[in-house]
């Protein structure tokens, strides 16, 4: 929609405004001109949620440490799933931690144009920024919790030392990269195809409740017997697994499946952003 | 020879589907892809009706834009002007690139920014200081460019005080004053303003309208919206004028103005209603109101020096003092004049005149409109009926050698005089 465009070879024009749909004409430039929009959404997200608190930002940590009292007692006593001899309250931990980054950047991007149209209705700025911030600040929040994940696992690494981690912890950056380019590539596809027909949208919300189940969170992989190969295609299970081995030293890693997820999630996001710009153009007559 | 041209639309046009989305559109945009895929041109493309919204369209497709092609000179200010539901908006949103054209294309050269709301992206919890932040992001400004312009516009809005307060504990003046001031200092190359002044109190309009003004002078180019004719007539030197979403009109501003409202703005000079059907009915039955202009001729035209009678008959329904207040508007909307009757003890049941007299050399030239109230106890309104009539004062024959446009909101004729000084 926007490019440097020369008109009868002659004219230098900045912006060209037509019904042209190209296919990936993301303008990597102007994204990084707005730039300070980024970090000003950024900041809103952040410092909204604990605006008129006493608390303030520690109630991002409160959320996960109760899901994890909640998730000991239910799947670790009653249910007693077993964490391949991981302590309960590190293993939940660990797992509710990135679960929740995912999950909700998931359920926010997925969200983009639906939440966002009056702001989208009324003012031009690359749309690509809005879920670019929400994968940002949604990092921040993942940064705090996993402070506290850190914080409780190496006491039980100094302290009780009834873990044995490896050097596959180097590995973190990558799970967390790959991790918020499935969330954001998955969102910006959903946001798109459920602008026009949102019926899709009904399925998102608890469609993500029941992939945690197919998804090794609240379970180690080593305790499915038959037909792994169905839990090892879906593209998280070897980040969950990669993280838990690195970290815990209990798990399965696997280096093919790991590729399999990143390449999964290369296609997933370049085919999101794809679809996003094509339906940004004019999704505000449809939204 | 287009050096000095920053805005170029060529043909734009704009489909938009009537009706609800849900499965039936479905196989519409299955037809439709299947079409694009093998390389034809979209079915639905032909099929669209006008843009006019009084007739139940054939068709579940209108165009709200046909191929308007103008284009803007650097400096210039074009205002935009047309009904409600011309195709204004839409002609906005395209420029501001909230949404793309079918058909068509702009070429834009420089940086530019649009206002199609104040205070877009404000959010209430955050503060005065946070949300100028915010919204200048939003337009586009950097946050260096804020920061260097940060005490003018808290100066500009006059919320020094509050600026560290949330915006939500804002009373609504502050507001949208706040919102305007990251607005009005902007500094793009092309500005696109939408009715935002139709916000705030008069003189907070008056000082965005200087604002603007000032913006214009320093070689910016401004594309402005408003149904507010003085101001797009003060601001603007070109216009466009749209109908049912096609161009009517372009040229130079009071050409074009003087078109749209010889073309829009139609004369009503009787209603009347059944005694059942009058509008409100509980407390005043409105029966008749009707301009009776003393001409020898009824086919002559209401000229600038014709007596005019209006009339109002009416029942009350109850037994209250009551006195009729009317307003006349220029077709700019500017208010002339507020007359009032002196307040009367009305019974239950029966049957009033009203009558005012303007008398001939009042009046200009113009389009008016007149609305009532009545009013009880000299205070509460009881009965507020705006636009009810509508009627246009000519130009006479003049004498004299200039035919321009004669000035002023009234135009009476006073003792005005040259003697010899002996």
């Amino acid at each position: 929609m926007v490019d440097e465009t020369t008109d009868n070879g002659s004219e230098k024009w900045d912006t060209y405004i037509s019904s042209g749909r190209g296919y990936f004409d993301v303008n990597i430039k102007e994204l990084w001109r707005y730039r300070d929009l980024l970090m000003m959404f950024v900041k809103k997200d952040i410092i909204t949620v604990y605006k008129q608190t006493i608390l303030g930002p520690i109630w991002f940590v409160i959320q996960p440490v109760l899901t994890t009292v909640m998730f000991v007692i239910v799947f670790g006593n009653i249910a007693n799933i077993g964490t391949d001899g991981v302590p309960q309250i590190l293993f939940y931990l660990g797992s509710i931690t990135i679960w929740n980054y995912f999950s909700e950047t998931l359920n926010i991007t997925s969200k983009t144009f639906t939440d966002n149209a009056s702001i989208f209705g009324k003012v031009y700025f690359p749309r690509l920024i809005l879920p670019l911030s929400k994968v940002v600040s949604g990092l921040l929040k993942f940064l705090i919790q996993f402070s506290l994940f850190l914080v409780v696992w190496l006491y039980y690494l100094f302290i009780k030392k009834s873990i044995a981690p490896n050097i596959y912890v180097l590995l973190v950056p990558v799970l967390l990269a790959t991790m918020a380019a499935i969330s954001l590539g998955f969102g910006l596809f959903i946001t798109s195809v459920t602008t026009k027909y949102r019926d899709l949208a009904f399925l998102i919300s608890f469609g993500v409740q029941l992939l945690m189940y197919a998804t090794p969170v609240i379970y180690p992989l080593s305790r499915i017997r038959h037909h792994r190969i169905w839990l090892w295609l879906n593209p998280l299970t070897s980040l969950f697994e990669t993280f838990k081995y690195a970290f815990f030293g209990s798990g399965t890693f696997s280096l093919p499946w790991l590729f399999y997820s990143i390449g999964f999630t290369t296609v997933l996001l370049v085919l999101g952003i794809i679809i996003f710009n094509k339906v940004e153009k004019r999704f505000i007559d449809t939204v | 020879m287009s050096k000095g041209v920053v805005i170029k639309a060529e043909n734009i046009s704009k489909l938009y589907r009537l009706g609800q989305i849900g499965t039936g559109t479905l196989s519409h945009d299955l037809k439709r892809w299947w079409a694009t895929t093998r390389g034809k041109e979209d079915p639905y493309l032909k099929i669209g009706v006008e843009n006019d919204r009084t007739q139940k369209g054939i068709s579940d497709y209108a165009w709200a834009l046909k191929d308007i092609s103008f284009q803007v000179e650097r400096g210039d200010t074009l205002g935009i002007i047309g009904k409600n539901g011309a195709g204004k908006s839409t002609l906005l949103k395209i420029l501001s690139r909230v949404t793309t054209p079918t058909q068509g294309s702009i070429k834009i050269r420089g940086r530019m920014a649009s206002l199609l709301e104040v205070g877009t992206g404000f959010h209430p919890e955050l503060t005065g200081r946070e949300n100028i932040y915010m919204n200048g992001a939003i337009l586009g400004m950097a946050k260096k460019e804020i920061k260097n312009k940060f005490d003018e516009i808290v100066a500009f809005a006059g919320v020094e005080l509050y600026i560290d307060t949330p915006v939500k504990r804002y009373s609504s003046g502050m507001y949208v004053r706040l919102a305007f001031a990251v607005a009005a200092h902007l500094e793009p190359e092309i500005l696109i303003v939408d009715e935002v002044l139709a916000v705030g109190d008069a003189e907070f309009q008056k000082k965005c309208l200087g604002k603007m003004g000032d913006v214009a002078s320093h070689g910016r180019t401004i594309i402005f919206v408003s149904h507010n004719m003085q101001a797009v007539q003060s601001l603007c030197k070109s216009a466009i004028y749209l109908k049912e979403g096609r161009l009517a009109d372009a040229g130079r501003t009071d050409k074009v103005i003087n078109n749209y409202l010889s073309k829009e703005v139609r004369s009503c000079l009787v209603k009347k209603w059944d005694e059942e059907e009058a509008p409100d009915g509980h407390v005043i039955k409105l029966l008749v109101a009707e301009i009776i202009p003393e001409l020898a001729n009824d086919t002559d035209p209401i000229t600038v020096n014709t007596n005019i009678k209006l009339k109002f008959e009416f029942i009350s329904c109850t037994d209250s003092l009551i006195n009729l207040s009317l307003l006349l508007y220029t077709s700019s909307g500017g208010c002339i004049f507020n007359v009032g009757t002196k307040s009367m003890m009305l019974k239950k049941g029966q049957r009033y005149i009203s009558e005012l007299e303007i008398p001939a050399n009042l009046l200009n030239d113009d389009i008016y409109t007149v609305n009532l109230l009545f009013v009880k106890d000299t205070s509460v309104i009881l009965f507020k009926m705006d636009d009810l009539l509508t009627f246009e004062v000519f130009d006479e024959q003049r004498t004299g050698n200039w035919y321009g446009k004669w000035l002023g909101a009234v135009r009476p004729q006073l003792n005005f005089t040259i003697k010899n000084s002996l």
